[in-house]
Parts: structure tokens; sequence; C-alpha cells
């Protein structure tokens, strides 16, 4: 039997196939354009700002830079706390859900999680002057006379609670449900076989989810992660109507001064802005953007890193 | 099963297409044939400072109510949004914190108006700004301006200081610290309240007037509701408010020449017919230079806001229909009902003639 | 044979061994969460009586689970060895999330509720604020505003960013994805005004017109916040299908684009529904950016194309923010306006878990 040259096997193309998969590309490239306008836009309205004489804007700051400065921190600073608190609990509230609580009320009480994400910024806004700023103000007071010597907790207390650790913990609550949501469907997805396997060797509940689920789950644990810092980051209404804000650099959690963000800060200046401060604050969203970009690009490297666990791959 | 959920998506989505559909209860059908019915017709565009936002929100339901063609809207963006808009020609009037200063009215291009048109700025809204306080059991204090510097630079850090006991004999001081509040956003109130300390007490305040709080002594609140409710929320806290927000909170009676005087309406008035208009302007420009240190007993803590329009417009038939809102505004019922709505200051009758003067001008 | 071999196994002491030592019966870890509780709330409540200040009930329970988790971990090292007592103290950590979790949840759903509900009457539903100074008025043009301009901002939103997270998983290799991947991760960072300006900027370019605010532009600037939510989400739970599925397919003939609509996507649709809930409660309660490009009105319009559109978050924000002279009405309206929001995006994800129910195959759990 002689082997003839048969040609390659190759499937056969179909239309709708290439319909669908040029669609895909189209909305793809859509959103590269439609960012693309954004970032020209964004830029082509900063170079003012950058070029212009620092006397002229809010505060007379000596360079743009010292500027944009402590906001930059505030805003890095306030995200990463956020996270800090919301992420174990996050992960915690996922696993309860998806692997602890009884299967018949489970679905319920991710409903109840789910809950928290159906309530809009302002009203967090609202909940957090009105509600959490009163009551935490005497357990600061406690902090600062007890832990004072504590660098978190030096110098004066704030009277009315307004502090970024006040405003960390609203975002906190306000990401959970982001970072819950997502881990939650994540870890349902664990194959049910490595689970049971490991059950079925003798592990414990928490060494099958310390050997099956979480592996499994890791790259889209931190892309989680990421999609709460991405909210944290850019939050608005919450840090304009809650926070205490000074123009300084300082991680004390609990005094009056405390470094603002970007976005409260142009919350809290665009509607007086006139000239070229409009261009500053638009500057400062550019530097917003690069932030998120520096982070995200992080975050990908590690996920990308992890990439073997993916059903996907 | 799977009926019964696709008839609960259905039912849903019927619901929420019948409201959608249906129509504002208060809206429309309004009867047209009163004889009084006014003829005009067409729609206002405005936008700008939030501190007249509950003003604009009370004229505009009155006029709209009196002439029920006409369509005005306020968006209470922001003074400075309210002015790019303006300057733009994005608008038809703009409501502000601070008047066009000289730079920017020789500047021109006010696309809004007719070309060289000169536009037309007038003080309708004069709001008194109280300085609050939470103390429990006191409900006034005498306080001077170098005081109230004092407590706002954070050089007065608590309530028994005797500075602020010497004017206050009688009154049980508790040794409470002192919070103070300032506004966190860029605001008009603040600008004015800057403005006071600096004209009235220039060695302790050695900061320009600002729409941004200058120093990072004390509290930042976002806007009039923000401080108000910190101010209430803490204890041996202090800020500045406008006064038809300061409630059941304490505030201060401000020394003016020897005379301890509790924030009013009638003061406040008092306080811009005693100050000048800003020279070298257009005939409809009435751009005060307030004077915060008079001679007479006049509140001198007060926010004005301006509205401005243009003299002449391109469509007369829009000039006329602003004409009829200014001149509305400006009225003793227009100012009437919004020191009812919005707990403003009535212009004067001084002023109010002088207005008067100036709105005949637009066309 | 000797008798010796015969002597029963006796577990030496000081050997743990995880299957033959004792269990904590079932009731133990609720007594000590319940005797946790108690015992702080007690002492909370000696505080309180002696300092004459309130009992923070928050505080006493959470530091009563705090303890409670102590508590279980030391009784089930001691009952139960180190195996079982570390399952315990994560079971209980877990617990303990939750719990802390619903601290916020409840006291925010209580305070909007106690607010909210003087004014949840027929008059809010069915009237706007034309023409209303001081009390009544109701936000039906706020209502309707924002569910038009958020239906339409899902309406851009949901195929592009679901077609792009497609793209992305199934179809992308190279630079293109790689382009989009990176560029969606940035545009999480747009602050939401920024979108607003956008919006603004181009349509007033567009359109020539420097004042101009309608309802559509609002529309395409909650897009831009809400795309890379959706597209992030869904690209999560796409890669989430096994690959075995996706072959199994491919194996009976089944071509790609029927594999995609029929078992990918159906196989993560509860996640992807998830996703698409979240996006939309990220951008409904959005103020900043509708301020400045769909306008502030008291009247109806249900018109997205042209003229001010008013939305419930930018009527909550300015009631709360710019009252008269008369606040309380205002501030009524204010909350009632937030538990609507919150109603609204309840109901939506209330039929997205429907939907999502419908479609999604039945799994084992």
């Amino acid at each position: 039997m002689t082997t003839t040259a048969t040609p390659p096997l190759r499937a056969k193309v179909r239309r709708a196939d290439r319909v669908f998969s040029t669609s895909t590309v189209v909305a793809g490239i859509l959103i590269l354009v439609a960012l693309a306008a954004v970032a020209v836009f964004l830029i082509a309205q900063s170079i003012p700002a950058l070029l212009a004489d620092p006397s002229e804007l809010k505060g007379s700051p000596s360079s743009f830079w010292a500027y944009v400065g402590p906001l930059a921190f505030g805003t890095v600073w306030a995200a990463f706390l956020a996270l800090l608190i919301a992420f174990p609990i996050s992960i915690g509230i996922a696993l309860f859900i998806s692997h602890y609580a009884p299967r018949r009320v489970a679905q319920g009480l991710g409903y109840v999680i789910d809950l928290l994400a159906a309530v809009p910024s302002v009203v967090f806004g609202l909940w957090g002057i009105k509600v959490l700023a009163p009551m935490v103000t005497p357990f600061y007071g406690w902090l600062v006379d007890n832990f004072g010597w504590f660098p978190l907790f030096a110098g004066s207390v704030s009277g009315t609670g307004k502090t970024i650790l006040t405003v960390a913990i609203v975002l906190a609550v306000m990401i959970i449900p982001i970072i819950t949501a997502l881990s939650r469907e994540i870890f349902l997805q664990t194959p049910v076989l490595h689970e049971e396997a490991a059950l079925a060797l003798g592990a414990t509940r928490l060494e099958m989810i310390q050997m099956a689920v979480l592996p499994f789950g890791r790259a889209g644990i931190v892309s989680a992660a990421m999609l709460g810092l991405g909210r944290a980051l850019g939050e608005t209404m919450v840090v304009a109507m809650v926070l205490s804000p000074a123009p300084v650099i300082s991680f004390v959690l609990t005094g009056s001064a405390n470094p603002s963000t970007i976005a409260g800060n142009i919350a809290l200046n665009f509607p007086e802005a006139h000239g070229i401060e409009i261009n500053a604050l638009i500057a400062t969203g550019l530097i917003l953007f690069a932030i998120t970009l520096v982070i995200n690009s992080v975050a990908r490297v590690i996920v990308n890193r992890r990439k073997a666990f993916s059903g996907a791959n | 099963m799977r009926f019964t959920r696709f008839g609960s998506v259905a039912a849903v989505a019927i619901a929420a297409s019948v409201l959608l559909s249906s129509c504002a209860a208060n809206e429309g059908g309004t009867p047209t044939d009163d004889e009084s019915a006014s003829t005009l017709s067409g729609s206002l565009v405005g936008g700008g400072s939030s501190a007249v936002g509950a003003a604009q929100e009370t004229w505009i339901a009155e006029f709209q109510t009196a002439n029920p063609d006409v369509d005005i809207a306020y968006d209470p963006a922001g003074s400075g949004a309210g002015r790019e808009t303006f300057l733009a020609g994005g608008s038809d009037f703009a409501g502000t914190d601070r008047a066009f200063d000289d730079e920017e009215v020789a500047a021109g291009g006010f696309a809004s108006c007719a070309p060289d048109s000169p536009i037309v700025q007038l003080p309708l809204y004069i709001s008194p700004i109280a300085v609050i306080f939470n103390l429990e059991g006191i409900d006034t204090l005498d306080l001077d301006a170098e005081t109230i510097a004092g407590i706002f630079a954070g050089t007065i850090t608590s309530w028994d200081d005797p500075a602020i006991a010497d004017q206050n004999e009688g009154v049980e001081l508790p040794a409470t610290p002192i919070t103070a509040v300032h506004r966190s956003d860029d605001s008009g109130t603040t600008e004015n309240f800057t403005d006071y300390l600096a004209q009235a007490a220039p060695t302790t305040w050695t900061y320009e007037a600002d729409g941004v709080w200058p120093i990072e002594a004390g509290e930042a609140a976002q806007g009039t509701s923000g401080v108000v409710d910190a101010v209430t929320n803490g204890t041996g806290t202090i800020g500045y408010a406008d006064a038809s927000r300061a409630g059941d909170l304490g505030t201060v009676s401000v020394l003016v020449g020897d005379e301890y005087l509790p924030f009013s309406p009638e003061a406040a008035a008092a306080i811009v017919d005693a100050s000048p208009f800003v020279e070298g302007r257009a005939e409809g420009d009435l751009s005060i230079e307030l004077d915060r240190t008079p001679d007479e007993a006049a509140y001198p803590v007060v926010l004005v806001a301006y509205l401005v329009g243009c003299e002449t417009y391109e469509d007369s038939a829009q000039g006329e229909l602003v004409k009829e809102y200014f001149t509305y505004m400006a009225s003793p019922e227009g100012q009437e009902a919004a020191a009812e709505g919005a707990g403003s200051a009535p212009i004067s009758d001084a002023l109010f003639e002088k207005a008067s003067a100036a709105i005949e001008l637009i066309k | 044979m000797t008798a010796t071999t015969a002597t029963p196994v006796v577990a030496p002491s000081g050997m743990t061994n995880s299957l033959t030592t004792g269990r904590l019966p079932r009731w133990v870890p609720w007594t000590l969460l319940g005797a946790s509780w108690a015992v702080l709330l007690v002492v909370f409540g000696m505080v309180a009586a002696s300092s004459d200040t309130e009992l923070n009930v928050p505080a006493a329970i959470f530091l009563g689970t705090v303890l409670f988790d102590v508590l279980l971990f030391v009784t089930a090292y001691l009952v139960e060895g180190i195996r079982q007592a570390r399952d315990r103290f994560v079971t209980s950590l877990v617990v303990t999330a939750f719990i802390l979790a619903l601290l916020p949840l409840i006291s925010l759903l209580f305070t909007v509720l106690t607010n909210g509900l003087a004014r949840f009457d027929l008059a809010f539903f069915s009237q706007s604020m034309r023409n209303v100074v001081g009390e009544g008025g109701g936000a039906l043009h706020a209502i309707t505003g924002t569910l038009l301009i958020t239906g339409m901002a899902a309406i851009i939103s949901i195929p592009v960013g679901l077609l792009t997270a497609v793209y992305l998983v199934e179809y992308g290799r190279g630079g293109l994805a790689r382009a989009i991947t990176f560029f969606v991760d940035v545009m999480t960072g747009i602050p939401s005004i920024v979108a607003g300006l956008f919006a603004f900027a181009f349509f007033s370019l567009l359109f020539d017109d420097e004042g101009i605010r309608f309802g559509f532009g609002g529309s395409v600037a909650l897009s831009l916040l809400m795309i890379p939510v959706v597209v992030r989400s869904s690209e999560e739970m796409l890669k989430l299908v096994p690959n075995e599925l996706r072959e199994a397919s491919y194996a009976l003939g089944v071509p790609k684009w029927l594999t995609i609509l029929k078992i990918v996507i159906p196989t993560s649709i509860a996640g992807i529904t998830t996703g698409v809930t979240l996006a939309i409660a990220r951008v409904i309660g959005e103020t900043a950016p509708l301020l400045l490009i769909a306008g502030f009105t008291t009247s109806m319009n249900y018109d997205l194309g042209a003229d001010r559109m008013m939305s419930l978050p930018v009527f909550v924000f300015n009631q709360y923010a710019n009252p008269g002279s008369n606040v309380d009405p205002y501030l009524e309206r204010a909350w009632t306006g937030a538990l609507t929001l919150i109603l609204i995006v309840m109901a939506l994800n209330l039929i997205a878990r429907l939907i999502a129910n419908i479609f999604s195959p039945k799994l084992g759990r």
C-alpha cells in the first residue's frame, strides 16, 4: 500500500462561523476604538495643564506633580486598604456559599450578598456619613488613646469619623459583593471529581479546599480582586461624600487630614472649575488611568503565570 | 414550571411598560382657557451654581405655573460649569457664585449672546452664611472676626479658650476640643467666608479669599449638607453653611462695629446696599465689591450669587423670555418666593430699582 | 502461638490519629456561638450601663463571633486533634466573614427602609417634580429616566462586552487579543466623571451644540463604564468552561459558532448574568456623568434622543445636597429615591437569575 498524499484535513469554513467570529472581532475592535477616543480626549485636554504655570492651579502648588502626588497616593492607599479588608472576607463568603453552607440555603445566601451589589454608590455615601462615620468615631477615639504610639493612629483623632479608614470600610463593603460573586461562580466550577478525590483520600474540608478548589480558581480570584480594586480606585461619590480631605501624604488612618483620591477630588472640584483648572482635573484623570494600567498589568503578569489551571488553555 | 417562569418575566415586563407609558399625574392637561393665561411660550436653558439650585426650583415652578407654555431647565452643575457653558453658548442664562471678573468681561466672546453684546449680571440671590456650632445647651455665641479666624485657622483649639470666654460672659463653656469643619469642595460659600475672614481679620487670617479651603487645619465635608451633617453628628464642632440650613444648631452672632449681630435676611440684604458696585462695567452689570467691614448694622458673612444673561440675544423671542423670567426673579414676589422656598434674603428696594433698570436693557 | 499478639490495640497517648480520635457532637459549635454572643452582650451591657452609653449591639456580636472562633479552635484541638481543629477554625472564620458582611448590609437596609418608607407612596411613583416646591411631588421622571438610560446602556454594553469576551476566550490569539485584554483592564480605570466629560465633548462636537444634554449621551457614558466589567467577568466565566465540553461538541460535528452559542455560553450563563447584573448595579448609581450629559430636569421625558432627562441617582443626590429651606421633605424624597434605586437593582437581579435558571444546564450542585 503506497501512501497517497492526501490533502491535510481541514474543516469546512462555514459562513455562519465567519459571521460569528467576525462579529466578535468587531466588538473587540469597537472597544479599542472607544478607548482610543477616550485616551485622545484625555491627553489632548491634559496637555494645557501640564504646560501651564503651576501657580494658576488651585492651591498654587509648586508644580502639577506636587498637586497630583497626594491625590495619587490617596487613591492607591484607600483602594489598598479597601482591598485588604474586603479580600479575605470575600473569599470567606464565597467559600461559605459554595462549599460550607447547606446546599438548600446557599443560593439564598448568595442572593443576600448580591443585595449589597445592588446598592448604588450614592446610597453608600449617604449611609457612610449619616450612619457609619458617627458610629466609628468613639472607636477611633479609643484607638488613638490606646494605640497612639502606633504610626497609623498617630496625631489627634478626627472629631467626625470622616477618615480614610471609614472610606476604606465603605469601599470594602462596596467591593465585597463584586469579589464574592465572581469567586463564588469560580469555586462552583471546580471539577467535582477533584473534590471527591481529595475527600476520598481522607482530607478534611479545609484540606480539600486547599488542594482542589483554590488552585483551580487562583487566576479567577486574582481577576475578581482586580475588578474590585478597579471599582475602589475609580469610586467617586463615596469618597467625595465621606472623606475629610487635605493635600497631604499621610498614612494616618484616624486623623482629620486625609489624602484625597483622584476620582473624589475631581467630583469635589469639577463643578466650580473653569479654564485651566478643568484641564488640570482631567490631567489627574489621566494619571488615574495610568495607575490602573500599572496595577492591572502587574495582575495580568501574576494571572498569566498561573494560566495552566484555567479550563480553556 | 418553565411557563410560569416565563410568565413571571412577562408580568414584570408588562408592569414595567405600563409604568413607562404612564404619564406623571401632575403634568399636562393644564387648563388654558383661563382669561389671564399668558401668551409666553418657549423654552429657556440655564445652569450653574448649586447654591441657587433650590431658589431656581422655586422660581421655575412659580413661573411655569403662571406661564404653562414655558419650559425652563436649570442644571445645578456648579458655578464654574455654569460660566463655562454660558461662555461657550450652551445656555441662555447662568447662575454663578461670583460674577464674571474684569478680565473675563474684557475678553468677551460670550457665545450665548449676539456678537459684541455686553452681559447683564444681577445679584438676585443673597444668602446669609451662618457660622454654626454644636455644643450642648448653647444656642448662640458672640464672636468677633479675629476669634472666628483663630478657630478656623486652628490656633484656638478649645471651647473654653479665653478668647471665646471673654466675649461670652455668663455662658458656661465646656473644655471640649474644637473641631472646625470646612467645605471639601470648591465652593462659593467658602470663597465668601474666606473673603470675610481676610477682610475682617487680616492679622489672623493671612490667606486670600479662595473657593478652596487654603489650609490643612480642620475637618472637611462635601457641600452644605455635608458640613451640616458633620457639625450635627460631631461634638464640639463648628462650621459655616447657608443660614437656611442652620436648623436647631447653635449660631454665632458676629461682631460688626461694636455690636454683635445675628444673621437675618434684612441685615444680609443691607450689606449689599452698603457695598459699592465694581467700576468700569457696562450699564447692565451690577457686580458688587462686597465690603465686609461695614459701618452700619449689616451682616457681613453673605453669599451673593449672580444671574447672568445677555443684553442682546441673537433671537429676540428668546431675549423676551429671558427678560420676563429675570423680571419675575427680581420682583418682590419672586424674591419672596425664594426666601420661602430656599431661605434667601430678599433684595432691598434700592437694588430692585437698579436691577429693573438693568433688566430693561435685555432684548 | 502465644497470646501476646492478641493484646488489644490501644492508641498510645500522645498519638493523634484523626480517624480514631473523638468528634465533637453536632450541638457544640452552635452552643459555643450562642454562649459567646451572650457573654459579650452581657459584658457590653454592663459597660454600657456603667458608662451611661448606648448598647453597641454590632460590636458585641462581632467580638462574640471572634471569641467563638478561638473557643471552637481550642475545643476542637483538645478533642479532635490539630487537623480537625484547623478545619473547624477555618469553617468558623468563613462563617464569621459572612456575618461580618451581613452587618453593614443590615444596617444599610435598615437605614434606607426606616428613612425611605415615609414617602414610599403612590404620589412618589405617579408624579414628577414639575412645579413642585417643598412637600409632595414624586420621582416618576427620574425612575423612567434611569430605566431608559441604563436600559440603553445595557443594550449597548452587553452584546459588545459578551462578544468581546467570546473573542478573547475562543478566537483571540496574538497581538489584537493581548491589546484588547490590556486595554479593557485600563478601561476599568476611567473615572466616571471623565466618561461623562468625554461623552459630552464627543456629542457636542458631533452635533455642534455646546449645551447638549440628552439621555442617549448618558447611556454612552455609562456604557464606557459598564463594558469593561461585562468583558472581564464574562471572560472569566467562559474560561471556566471545561475544554472537554467543547471537544465533545466538535467531535459530534457541531460548528464552532453553534458550540459557543449552545454549549459554552449556556454552561457559563449563571456566571455571565451575575457579571452583567454587577455591571448594571455599578452604573445605575452613577451621578456625576449623568449630570454632565443627561442634565437635570423636573419634568418627564421619554425621548432618549432629545432634551434633558432626569435619573434617580441625580435626583437622590440633588434632593440631599440642595434642599430648600424646609429640609425634611427633600431628605425624605432622597431616601425614598435611594430605596427605589435598590429595589430596581434587586428586581433586575432577580430577573437575571430567572434567565440564568431557565437557560443553564442542570449541574450536580
